[in-house]
């Protein structure tokens, strides 16, 4: 209602329009240097191989899609220019990209403002609720509801949370304390450490000394590889004493060894191991396409079903209507069988109704899924603030 | 009491990684006076050898030691035949220099090896823990602290009780009046910047299991680094040791009774404060005039 009076800069005029000469051009905006660049790397290859399939079975409706790839260089401000640069000068219609919660923070001003839409495959810390983005990632209730009940009845009640020190693991841990004050378990620390840092001793020390029955994980990047190597040089047991992670995926799993990881536990939407035929065709191309020793993730695997999502809503649209906001309106409620089962997009807060596993990691580098949630569980970015919830009209205090 | 002993080894590890990565470094700058900001891709460097030799020849990472020194001091003498000794009397030029060709090296590390971290599988026979007065510890940490504490007393003897060491003692002091006496100060320049960068390697190497093996590692490890030369004062071996050994146990200990965050940021006011009183830094023996 805001617009009215406002001449819509996205009108049907056809210079204007979104779809071209058989062509809509998509921006693709993950890091291909810097720090990130070793996960968000593999979000590209996935993001670039779902457009080429779609492009190799007649694009959608006759449209073929062009990608027009940025690299950000993992540093937020570059997140921003490029984001900008993608919406305004190259008329992208959309905008697939980035891991951190940093860049995403970054580049959302840009959306909002130019009324685009962007797509964020990773799984974040939520309380957030843009009516310019599509989250096909988990958000915390989605990961923990299963996984915490399960390990306080596997384990026991003593719960150490440890993590980096921003934004994500703080809100992670919130949801987190809240469950397990529910459950009646104790949180006997809550300690956060430097992002990038490498020395785990003195934390592994209190581990010794404290003796939890869980270790909660939310560390991240680089350190989750160091904190796993010396755990396992420290010689501590993970039958008695085990990490759990919502962020140690295959990739990460790649990283540190499959000795250093074996026995710890981790929750998730998808693993590479998951049993179903969208799963083995993914894994297969994904392997032919880019090499036979690469693994597929969590979030290289959202970062391939929020394309076909995408291709989904553009479909349901004549060429001449295609635009954001449309496409937009048109992903509510769909639905897509994705390597990790059936996925649906919530009209409300645009968020991803996902299925969690609980994977327990083995010497091989590979999860074995223990446990898979009865259903879909719905997307609820504020689990942690009760009084607030994201709808399709804004946030609402409730 | 276990506790105690396994603070004090919590600490002691953490000392003898700073020991390893600060120690070519303080060499380097003691006597060349380069302020050498590649420092840090010499340490990764190493720990991608380490990985290289492992994945690609099979070789465990005991049996690769020797060969990565030898590798990296061979790197750090052409770097020095290249670029470094054309700068040594142009102090911000070096810092430049450096710090571009560790830019470089990070770039040329991505593009070859891929922006993936690694990792070096631990030595088996090392794998273990140990028991030390009730305290257990990673049999790997000890065997660390035993080659940083070994290489340590092999510089220091190096410096102390050869003829090489003498005239670095006199390159030290004043280069002029050395060189007058006919010492070759450029081939004993050549020499330190190869050794010291060695030792970065092999530092790099000996830390590869317990950490992250990834391109931009270095730059982490060259700031600590520089904490440790600067409190301890530039050309006093002694004083590396003695301050790796301080900001060690102070950082194991802040961070056992705070966190990892806090001690970091105490650890580092307490040397801004230090220096602010002692620009020489604790254990500087005497300063050049």
């Amino acid at each position: 209602m805001s617009l009215v009076g406002f001449p819509h800069i996205w009108s049907k005029n056809s210079s204007l329009a979104f779809a071209q000469d058989g062509e809509i051009k998509v921006g693709v905006l993950f890091s291909l240097t810097g720090t990130t660049a070793i996960i968000e790397e593999s979000l590209n290859k996935a993001t670039l191989m779902a457009i080429e399939e779609i492009n190799a079975n007649g694009g959608i409706n006759g449209l073929k899609i062009t990608p027009v790839v940025e690299d950000p260089a993992s540093d937020p401000a570059t997140f921003a220019e490029k984001a900008r640069k993608l919406v305004l000068s190259d008329r992208c219609v959309s905008v697939f990209g980035s891991y951190t919660s940093a860049s995403r923070k970054a580049v959302l001003p840009v959306f909002e403002k130019q009324e685009n839409l962007f797509w964020y495959p990773t799984l974040y810390e939520g309380r957030e609720c843009s009516k310019n983005v599509i989250y096909t990632g988990a958000v915390p209730n989605q990961q923990q509801d299963d996984f915490i009940p399960w390990l306080v009845e596997k384990f026991g009640k003593r719960w150490y949370l440890i993590g980096s020190n921003y934004i994500y693991p703080k809100e992670e841990n919130n949801y987190c304390k809240k469950l397990l004050e529910g459950l009646g378990a104790e949180v006997i620390a809550e300690e956060y450490v430097p992002l990038g840092h490498s020395e785990f001793s003195s934390v592994i020390n209190k581990f010794r000394s404290e003796k939890p029955n869980v270790i909660f994980s939310t560390v991240v990047g680089d350190s989750v590889v160091a904190l796993h190597r010396q755990y396992r040089a420290a010689g501590l047991d993970p039958a008695t004493m085990p990490m759990a992670s919502l962020t140690t995926s295959e990739n990460e799993v790649a990283a540190m060894g499959g000795d250093a990881a074996a026995g710890h536990f981790t929750s998730a939407p998808y693993f590479m191991v998951f049993d179903s035929p969208e799963n083995q065709r993914f894994v297969e191309a994904y392997r032919s396409r880019w090499g036979g020793d690469k693994v597929t993730h969590f979030v290289s695997e959202s970062s391939y079903f929020q394309i076909h999502l995408f291709k989904q809503a553009v479909a349901k649209l004549a060429a001449s209507d295609i635009s954001p906001l449309a496409i937009r309106e048109a992903v509510k409620s769909e639905e897509y069988k994705a390597p990790q089962g059936l996925v649906k997009v919530e009209p409300e807060n645009l968020h991803c109704w996902l299925r969690p596993k609980i994977g327990q990691c083995k010497a091989d580098g590979q999860f074995e899924i223990l446990t898979q949630s009865a259903d879909w569980l719905e997307p609820n970015p504020y689990s942690a603030y009760p009084n607030q919830k994201c709808t399709a009209e804004g946030l609402k205090e409730v | 009491m276990d506790f105690v002993v396994s603070q004090i080894l919590t600490g002691l590890s953490l000392s003898s990684i700073l020991l390893l990565v600060a120690l070519g470094l303080a060499i380097i700058y003691g006597v060349t006076g380069v302020i050498n900001l590649a420092h840090g891709e010499f340490v990764m460097l190493g720990a991608y050898c380490a990985w290289l030799l492992q994945v690609q020849f099979g070789w465990s990472l005991l049996a690769s030691l020797a060969v990565i020194f030898l590798l990296i001091a061979a790197l750090g003498w052409l770097i020095e035949v290249a670029v470094i000794r054309h700068l040594y009397d142009r102090p911000l030029d070096t810092i430049l220099a450096t710090w571009g060709l560790g830019v470089m090296t990070q770039q040329i590390v991505r593009l070859t090896a891929g922006g993936e971290l690694r990792y070096v599988q631990m030595p088996p026979s090392l794998s273990g823990s140990v028991d030390i007065l009730g305290a257990t510890d990673s049999a790997y940490r000890l065997f660390v602290l035993a080659v940083a504490l070994g290489l340590f007393l092999a510089t220091w003897c190096i410096y102390r009780y050869t003829s090489f060491g003498l005239k670095l003692r006199a390159i030290t002091q004043n280069r002029a009046i050395a060189s007058s006496f006919g010492i070759n100060s450029a081939r004993a320049y050549r020499l330190t910047f190869a050794y010291g960068a060695g030792i970065a390697g092999l530092a790099g190497a000996l830390i590869s299991p317990l950490k992250s093996v990834s391109p931009e590692m270095g730059t982490t490890y060259v700031v600590d680094a520089f904490m440790v030369v600067v409190l301890g004062g530039v050309q006093s071996l002694v004083g590396t040791l003695a301050s790796s050994a301080v900001l060690g146990e102070t950082s194991g200990l802040l961070a056992y009774y705070s966190n990892d965050t806090i001690a970091k940021a105490l650890v580092l006011v307490a040397i801004v404060i230090i220096i602010r009183f002692r620009p020489q830094g604790l254990f500087a023996p005497r300063v050049r005039a």
